[in-house]
């Protein structure tokens, strides 16, 4: 047709495929690059300090291979990471449904905010004592725990995205014939998709927050425990270890979930 | 689909303590392409809102004989701003959105889809996202959308007024070729003299707010498509200039800001 020439067309990145993977190439450069300066940087101070005080990345290593060995840390790992996974995912299921009725009807909205209000502001930590007396040392506890640190997020930043859907969306929506349950399925839900998805991955930060916390007050096995038993064998190293192994499963679970949100996602983000 | 004929009887808007229109009466016929013109806060986005069922009003406004109590797919609403489109939803599925939801079989979607898009030249970008699309394919988007549905009565807000001048003057001779090719009603609201005399069958011209009413209705008789450059336009567009131009000046010497003897320069800026 005559017009669509004529129309301004949307400008789209026409840049070479190589040219890209040139500048992905060079980003991980930088990134191995870093974390080698600073492993020798570590390396380095740690020659003047004692062991006990900071270990080496040598000993750390050597601490690492010892925990592989007798599969300490492996099962540290995998216990940390059930329970964060178990808490999370519970906390993501009832929390983006709570936020929807809660940011949606104002009768429930009224209900439920002075307890929203009130519970946001204590942080799970004040609970693992709590926790421990009403579910047990088990599970149960750690996994509660975790779902208490998720839900609030996640439920707060529904509300949020429900609150803050285009107002002309809805009239545009109820004048192609959309009731009110089907605004809800069709036009708000998923316009609150980002505000969900930033929730969810704060959640994830904070749940590794909680889980360290309450392995350390009751636990036998997880990377909580692992860092707080090192205490008892003056073994900093494995403190070292528990700590990298933390941070190495918080960026991997944050990437699985970037990725799978950004895959399955992508026209909601 | 055929269009409806609208009735508006002494209606009239307060919103906070403000009377944003009030008193006015309208009667559009089936098939009439109606332009409303006038200073902005007049009131004109109001009152579409209120054939819409956004709004509730006094008075009465009804659409087909049947007063208006709520939006509903009879009277499509066409945006200025394209986000109103559903960015997680292509082209083609946001233009069956309306027809899902009345439950009509995917098969049948498709193809009224296809047959609007067609209409409105977007049948190349079905499959594209609307922030694939620029301004003005994404407003052929809403008015597909919008169409599709088989009302009669189609409200346009200020459909054009994001547009650039060229893509908009395409746009304008579309939608003329459009509402010949569907026979509904439409109301178009605008702020642009030349927008209104190439499209309307009448313009309402709007008195400024506090209290806005019809200041004045002009019948066009020119033929489609219809030429700025004739000298009946032209004669046309003064005599509406001046309509508006009055009621700016109104405003403007209520802020303090002119004086009587002013000319109606704010009215020249429209083009």
């Amino acid at each position: 047709m005559d017009a669509a020439n004529t129309e301004d067309l949307p400008l789209r990145s026409s840049r070479p495929v190589n040219s890209r993977c040139l500048d992905a190439l060079g980003a991980t450069g930088m990134y191995v690059l870093s974390i080698a300066c600073g492993l020798v940087l570590w390396q380095v101070v740690s020659g003047f300090t004692s062991p006990l005080f900071l270990p080496s990345v040598s000993a750390t290593g050597a601490a690492a291979v010892e925990l592989v060995a007798d599969g300490t840390l492996q099962r540290s790992i995998v216990a940390s990471a059930w329970r964060i996974a178990a808490g999370w995912a519970l906390g993501v299921i009832v929390g983006i449904p709570l936020g929807v009725f809660v940011g949606r009807f104002s009768l429930v909205r009224r209900l439920l905010e002075p307890y929203i209000e009130f519970f946001r502001f204590i942080p799970p930590i004040a609970f693992v004592t709590l926790a421990v007396i009403w579910m047990g040392p088990g599970e149960a506890s750690k996994i509660a725990l975790i779902f208490y640190t998720t839900v609030f997020v996640v439920t707060i930043n529904a509300i949020a995205g429900v609150q803050a859907v285009n107002p002309l969306r809805l009239r545009a929506a109820a004048s192609l014939g959309a009731g009110p349950l089907k605004t809800l399925t069709t036009v708000i839900l998923p316009s609150a998709i980002p505000y969900m998805v930033t929730g969810a991955r704060i959640a994830m930060g904070n749940s590794f927050l909680t889980v360290v916390s309450a392995e350390i007050v009751a636990a036998d096995e997880g990377l909580g425990s692992l860092i707080w038993t090192a205490r008892n064998f003056s073994r900093t190293e494995w403190v070292f270890v528990g700590i990298i192994a933390l941070g190495m499963l918080g960026f991997l679970f944050d990437r699985v979930l970037r990725v799978v949100t950004n895959k399955l996602l992508r026209h909601y983000l | 689909m055929a269009g409806s004929n609208i009735s508006i009887d002494r209606a009239g808007l307060s919103l906070g303590g403000h009377q944003i229109f009030a008193d006015v009466s309208l009667e559009i016929s089936a098939g009439e392409f109606i332009c409303l013109l006038g200073p902005s806060g007049c009131g004109k986005s109001s009152l579409l809102n209120a054939i819409a069922g956004f709004q509730q009003v006094s008075g009465r406004v009804a659409v087909a004989g049947k007063p208006v109590k709520g939006p509903g797919p009879d009277r499509g609403m066409v945006f200025q701003s394209s986000e109103v489109l559903f960015p997680w939803l292509t082209v083609q599925a946001n233009v069956e959105y309306g027809l899902r939801l009345r439950g009509v079989a995917p098969e049948q979607c498709r193809r009224d889809a296809q047959h609007y898009l067609g209409l409105v030249g977007l049948s190349h970008a079905m499959e594209k996202y609307p922030e694939e699309l620029s301004g003005g394919m994404r407003q052929r988007a809403q008015i597909a959308r919008v169409l599709v549905n088989g009302p009669s009565v189609v409200l346009m807000d200020e459909p054009f007024g994001a547009l650039d001048a060229q893509t908009r003057e395409v746009l304008q001779r579309e939608l003329d070729r459009i509402w010949r090719e569907t026979g509904c009603t439409i109301v178009f609201v605008t702020h642009d003299i030349w927008e209104a005399i190439l499209l309307a069958d009448r313009v309402v011209t709007m008195t400024a707010g506090p209290r806005a009413g019809v200041k004045s209705i002009e019948r066009i008789d020119l033929p489609h498509p219809r030429d700025p450059a004739d000298p009946r336009s032209v004669a046309l567009y003064k005599r509406l200039r001046d309509d508006i131009g009055a009621e700016v000046n109104r405003v403007l010497r209520a802020q303090g800001l002119a004086h009587d003897d002013e000319p109606a320069a704010v009215a020249g800026e429209v083009h």
